[in-house]
């Protein structure tokens, strides 16, 4: 049964699924930052393990391939103590043919405590969550194009770091926005979070006007999306587009798109910039901005645990 | 019968049994957050090269389960190696000795201490886990209905708040 | 046998008759209308004080999932939801497996439906061969088997060529092509444009989907002269160009469907698999347009959009489930409920359930036409008898039909549906009555 109640919550407002950014409250986001904090300094100790998920298992339910993200889940639950089993769904039996809730019962018989999930289609993460026990917990590390909460959470503990007063920043988001996970994710935690100026900047068949609807300013001109601009979070071009006949070539987007010296002039000096990960050096980000001073993204990598042990800790420790 | 305690004269005596044993090179840590509260004020009565740090028991808690990780706890943090020092742990109220066993784990994450001993202004008794101050300013007895801790005002001068809890 | 019903406020759109009295039924017709023919003897008196007697109710789409599924038996249990719906006639779309592209299997569809004896099936056949979209069917055939009508189903016929012949030749006959208004490459996404699709990273349906095939459809309508039935209207912009194509006198007709009458894409709430319909649930400006064209006439009819999908095909993400919801049984509660909020008179109401779609389906009814959708002295008994007060929730374990996805449970919305069918009759014979 569907609730009107955000399936992310529990009756008292504590998270014990994170599903999306989307509907959770400002003090959830900042206790989780806060909380990431404590697990910025434990990955410095030479113990980098705490024993808060001793004897729960987490299991990592991957129905779309990502080595990166996957291992990092993974580092992260073993640093909390936890037992973590990797299961690599396409080769199992969903490939039979196995339906998803299927798969999810046979696996919570086998007293998992915890699905990281990552599917292909938008919604998965939440079919999970209604169907799953009430002690188990649900974090989505990606869903179709809707939401990749962990990664809008290290986003904002990375600006943060660098930039302390979210109220004061422009924010530019360029690339493909429409088919992101990630933007949407960071445009919810931006807004959240009192981001006043929040741009979503590509070409009209990945930025549409639409967009306009989550509280962006849509720019359909590099220069003017990056002028000024405090924090630029570049996106990553897959090949998919131009077989879409969304965009002609890479070559063609990188040209007007791409992030380079001369384009990172326009904005301001002190400016970071950020990338999800894996880069396409060249196409999205010239090498030389990605390895340049103002790029933090490696940063983000490190951060992206110590916000991964905090989502796992809060949640496990709070009841349905 | 109401509980009198003076915690300004309780603190002098602390820091009288306990500054001895940093001049002989220990290190003091104080528990979040009433010792550390105290950790601060032996350290600013000292003056001199920083020996104080601050510790907190949120990841080691055995309470997780029910409790779910505390928010708003303070962070450790020591400016000081561990391995090989002498370590005097700091704080208001020993109780039933969670939150040192917690504390003890936390530390030895940092590095593998010489000793380590407690130094409390309150014992209360009513010990479940095998722990003891070293050194008590006082002693006394209170029902488990009631909770001690100790409270630090604007110019920074200490007093024992007891609360009846349902 | 002969049935009396007593008591009942007698309401038939056609005529604008309304009144409360007697109705009796013999041999399949109504014998006497308001007062009771002298010498009358009843095997079976209903007592029916208090209830509204209609003619029976025309939902211009329902699926059976016959052919392709006997063996589950769909046939039996949607046809007794449709009578316990008050549905009398229903039209079925030729998208079965195998298709309705053969007179044979219209026949023997037709004769099974007949020996139930719960609602009289009118189905729609394949336009082109296996609703493949190249070759035209035996239209004339098709006809005499008792075909009603002739649709694609789902699959846009994306050559224009070709639609252009299927219209044609269906023109000659005087036959009326029915057709999805969507566009087979902009129809492609799963939920409506908008802010929600947005949000949810859903692929998406643009109005331009719906608009573009209006379009293409009327400019063959100009050169063929065909009648057209649009099925399934979803936007404003939709509504009014139906409304300029009738100003301009084009053989053109509309129906919506009771989830596009009612829910907004606002309702897919955090991906509600029930909330996966075809055509996609539009924005509040739509609904608000589509009720104001039923209400006007723009829209002639109001129909279920019927389909008994199981759980395995709901209980997926939201893209991959199957598109549809089970509705016959709900088809009354939610005219009435539309009625309602509207403040429309009863008859009103009801006609977008009888005299108006039996209108859409004019000649081709054949004989039944003088009298499908109403209630006729010496016309067929087909009758809906309803408590207008009763109100009810939506339990899916308890409805008739083997599909238990619905929008509209009780457990979603936590709203009760008006008006409860007490009997429903067929060429005079009780086709379902609730104990």
């Amino acid at each position: 049964m569907l609730m009107k109640r955000n399936p992310q919550l529990n009756a008292h407002g504590e998270i014990i699924h994170l599903l999306s950014i989307e509907g959770l409250p400002r003090d959830v986001l900042t206790q989780i930052l806060d909380t990431a904090s404590t697990f910025v300094s434990v990955n410095d100790r030479e113990v980098k393990k705490v024993p808060l998920l001793r004897g729960k298992s987490v299991f990592n339910l991957f129905f779309e391939n990502s080595t990166r993200t996957r291992t990092t889940f993974e580092i992260a639950a073993k640093r909390l103590s936890a037992d973590v089993l990797n299961l690599d769904i396409a080769r199992s039996s969903t490939a039979k043919g196995e339906s998803l809730l299927d798969t999810v019962a046979n696996l919570s018989a086998m007293h998992a405590d915890m699905f990281v999930v990552r599917h292909s289609e938008s919604g998965a993460p939440y079919l999970i969550a209604q169907h799953c026990a009430p002690h188990v917990h649900v974090v989505n590390a990606g869903d179709g194009r809707h939401a990749h909460p962990t990664q809008g959470l290290l986003d904002m503990y990375t600006i943060r770091h660098y930039k302390p007063r979210f109220q004061d920043l422009t924010v530019a988001i360029v690339g493909d926005i429409v088919h992101s996970r990630v933007a949407r994710s960071d445009i919810h935690a931006l807004t959240t979070l009192g981001v006043p100026e929040i741009r979503a900047v590509g070409p009209k068949t990945l930025v549409p006007g639409d967009l306009r609807d989550m509280g962006v300013r849509v720019c359909h001109d590099m220069a003017e999306g990056i002028r000024d601009a405090d924090v630029i979070i570049t996106l990553r071009l897959q090949n998919e587009r131009m077989s879409g006949a969304l965009l002609p070539s890479a070559a063609e987007f990188a040209k007007s798109w791409g992030l380079t010296p001369e384009k990172m002039a326009l904005a301001r000096p002190d400016a970071i910039v950020m990338h999800p990960g894996p880069i396409n050096r060249g196409v999205e980000i010239d090498s030389r901005v990605a390895d340049g001073k103002q790029s933090v993204i490696l940063p983000q990598v490190t951060f992206g645990i110590a916000v991964r042990m905090a989502v796992m800790s809060i949640i496990a420790g709070n009841t349905a | 019968m109401q509980l009198q305690l003076d915690a300004e004269a309780l603190y002098r005596q602390l820091h009288q049994a306990v500054t001895p044993w940093v001049h002989q090179g220990a290190a003091v840590v104080g528990i979040w957050s009433g010792g550390a509260w105290l950790a601060q004020r032996l350290q600013s009565d000292w003056g001199g090269p920083q020996v104080a740090g601050v510790i907190s028991s949120t990841l080691h808690r055995d309470d997780y389960a029910e409790r779910g990780l505390a928010s708003g706890a303070g962070h450790t943090e020591l400016p000081f190696a561990i391995d090989g020092r002498d370590v005097v742990l700091i704080d208001d109220v020993l109780y039933t000795g969670r939150t040192i066993r917690a504390v003890i784990n936390e530390l030895f994450d940092f590095g593998r201490p010489r000793s380590v001993s407690l130094a409390v202004l309150v014992d209360r008794g009513g010990r479940q886990l095998p722990i003891e101050a070293t050194f008590a300013a006082a002693r006394v007895s209170l029902p488990p209905s009631q909770r001690l801790s100790l409270d630090r005002d604007g110019q920074g001068r200490f007093t024992f708040v007891v609360e009846e809890q349902a | 046998m002969n049935i009396l019903i007593r008591g009942a406020r007698l309401i038939d759109p056609a005529s604008g008759m309304d009144q409360v009295g007697d109705m009796a039924v013999a041999d399949g017709l109504i014998v006497g209308l308001g007062s009771v023919p002298h010498g009358f003897e009843a095997n079976r008196v209903i007592e029916a004080a208090g209830c509204v007697a209609a003619p029976g109710l025309i939902d211009l789409c329902a699926r059976l999932r016959e052919p392709g599924y006997e063996h589950e038996g769909f046939l039996e249990s949607e046809l007794l939801a449709a009578a316990a719906g008050g549905v009398t006639s229903l039209v079925c779309p030729p998208d079965t497996d195998p298709p309705l592209d053969e007179p044979g299997l219209v026949e023997m569809l037709k004769a099974r439906a007949r020996k139930l004896e719960r609602c009289r099936l009118f189905p729609l056949g394949a336009l082109t061969r296996g609703l493949q979209g190249q070759g035209l069917t035996e239209m004339a055939e098709l006809t005499e088997a008792g075909c009603v009508g002739f649709s694609q189903a789902e699959e846009p016929l994306v050559d224009t060529a070709v639609l252009l012949r299927a219209m044609q030749y269906a023109a000659t006959y005087g036959y009326t092509v029915w057709l999805r208004p969507q566009d087979k490459w902009l129809g492609r996404g799963v939920a409506a444009s908008g802010p929600v699709a947005t949000r949810l990273g859903l692929s998406t349906v643009s109005v331009a989907a719906e608009t573009v095939s209006l379009h293409t459809t009327f400019e063959l309508m100009r050169m063929t002269g065909a009648r057209v039935h649009v099925c399934r209207l979803s936007s404003a912009a939709g509504v009014e160009l139906i409304r300029k194509a009738k100003a301009e006198g084009l053989a053109v007709t509309a129906d919506v469907s009771i989830n596009s009458l009612h829910l907004t894409d606002a309702d897919i709430g955090f991906f509600n698999a029930d909330m996966r319909l075809t055509p996609v649930l539009r924005q509040q400006r739509d609904r608000e347009a589509l009720r104001a064209g039923l209400m006007d006439g723009t829209v002639d009819a109001l129909v279920s959009d019927h389909l008994p999908v199981g759980a395995d095909e709901k209980q997926l993400p939201f893209a991959e489930a199957t598109a549809g919801a089970t509705g016959v049984e709900l088809l009354l509660s939610l005219a009435l409920k539309w009625g309602e909020a509207a403040q429309l008179p009863l008859a009103n109401v009801l006609s977008v359930l009888t005299s108006r779609p039996a209108a859409v389906l004019g000649e081709a009814l054949g004989g039944l036409s003088r009298s499908a959708g109403r209630l006729v002295l010496g016309g067929v008994a087909d009758v809906c008898l309803f408590d207008p007060q009763a109100s009810w929730a939506v339990e899916p374990a308890a409805l008739c039909s083997q599909g238990k996805h619905t929008p509209f449970s009780f457990a979603h919305g936590g709203t009760r549906m008006p008006a409860r069918v007490q009997a429903t009759l067929v060429a005079g014979a009780i086709a379902f009555e609730r104990q």
